[in-house]
């Protein structure tokens, strides 16, 4: 076993509507930003785990996502190797 | 009628609803989360508010709690379920209602009385409603944009499986008064087997005329009325 730490990224799907990200394109157009197409905003969570390979913690981890992280009616995921797993414990 | 009552932390309309349950003669009962068995009860209720603080999506964790188990099983053998606001948000999440309830698309928390039509009223829950008869009640929420996918919608609205929508002054559904931005205006639907329902206004706040209306009695009387009938059969 050994620890892993991964980052899983879960955004709205392409297509359904995302209010926040809207209210977050038109403070950025305020600020003169005016050529941005779009913003969606999502969330990241980085979770450390035990894992005996790590596909193991991929494997852990997409069955997390399916279960409870993310919600297969509105949200995708994606999920990478943490870039400090190789340095921890 | 014995009504389990769910309290998950963070629920705060779960006192409302037990006096509700009450005040039409009911019998009502407190379960806690992590109960893992209802007991013998004939009907379940999942109050508002917000369950583990509304973290990761709202009702997302109440619905892997340990009595919700319980509550599938219960749904599975036809018993009644009702989940109002937060209770609506996790039986979504617990995959016992289909679609989502998205943030509502004007970003604010939305605390007002709103008109429903009453799609349905031939169900456990709705049968004492005239199909004309158009309902007051509060909302208070900022997730109750309800999303599914078109398939999803095309059913429940082929299978009338809208319970209710948030009506306009002129008694028709217009985006003007459509709350939070929910598809076909919907406040409220039902599972394929009649027995599950999950709306976002509030019934259990409309019960006495000092609340400033009664509309809500008629649903909790509804399920009453069923009750009792199935228990002389």
């Amino acid at each position: 076993m050994s620890r892993i730490r991964l980052e899983i990224r879960i955004v709205p799907r392409p297509g359904l509507l995302d209010p926040e990200g809207k209210a977050i394109q038109s403070g950025l157009q305020s600020l003169n930003y005016t050529d941005i197409h779009e913003v969606r905003v999502g969330k990241i969570l980085l979770i450390e785990l035990d894992a005996d390979s790590t596909q193991d913690a991929i494997n852990q981890a997409t069955s997390m996502c399916q279960r409870l992280l993310a919600n297969p009616v509105t949200e995708d995921f994606l999920i990478k190797l943490h870039e400090d797993s190789e340095n921890s414990e | 009628m014995k009504v389990a009552i769910i309290t998950f932390p963070g629920s705060n309309c779960d006192y409302d609803l037990y006096k509700c349950v009450q005040l039409i003669g009911g019998n009502p009962e407190f379960l806690w989360h992590r109960d893992s068995s209802l007991g013998k009860v004939d009907a379940v209720m999942l109050p508002g508010g917000f369950s583990y603080g509304d973290y990761l999506r709202a009702g997302a964790i109440a619905a892997m709690s340990p009595i919700m188990a319980a509550v599938k099983k219960f749904a599975d053998h036809g018993g009644p379920v009702l989940g109002i606001c937060n209770g609506f948000q996790v039986l979504c999440e617990a995959n016992l209602l289909p679609g989502a309830l998205l943030p509502n698309t004007s970003l604010l928390f939305a605390s007002k009385e709103v008109t429903l039509s009453v799609e349905n009223n031939s169900t456990i829950f709705t049968d004492l409603y005239e199909s004309d008869r158009s309902l007051r009640m509060p909302i208070a929420h900022a997730e109750g944009n309800y999303y599914a996918d078109e398939e999803t919608l095309e059913q429940l609205e082929e299978d009338g499986r809208v319970m209710f929508r948030y009506l306009g002054p002129q008694g028709k559904p217009t985006n003007e008064s459509n709350p939070n931005g929910s598809a076909n205006h919907i406040a409220g639907i039902i599972n394929t087997k009649g027995n599950v329902m999950g709306m976002m206004p509030h019934p259990e706040r409309a019960v006495e005329t000092i609340l400033g209306s009664v509309d809500g009695l008629d649903l909790f009387k509804s399920l009453l009325n069923h009750i009792s009938a199935s228990k002389k059969v």
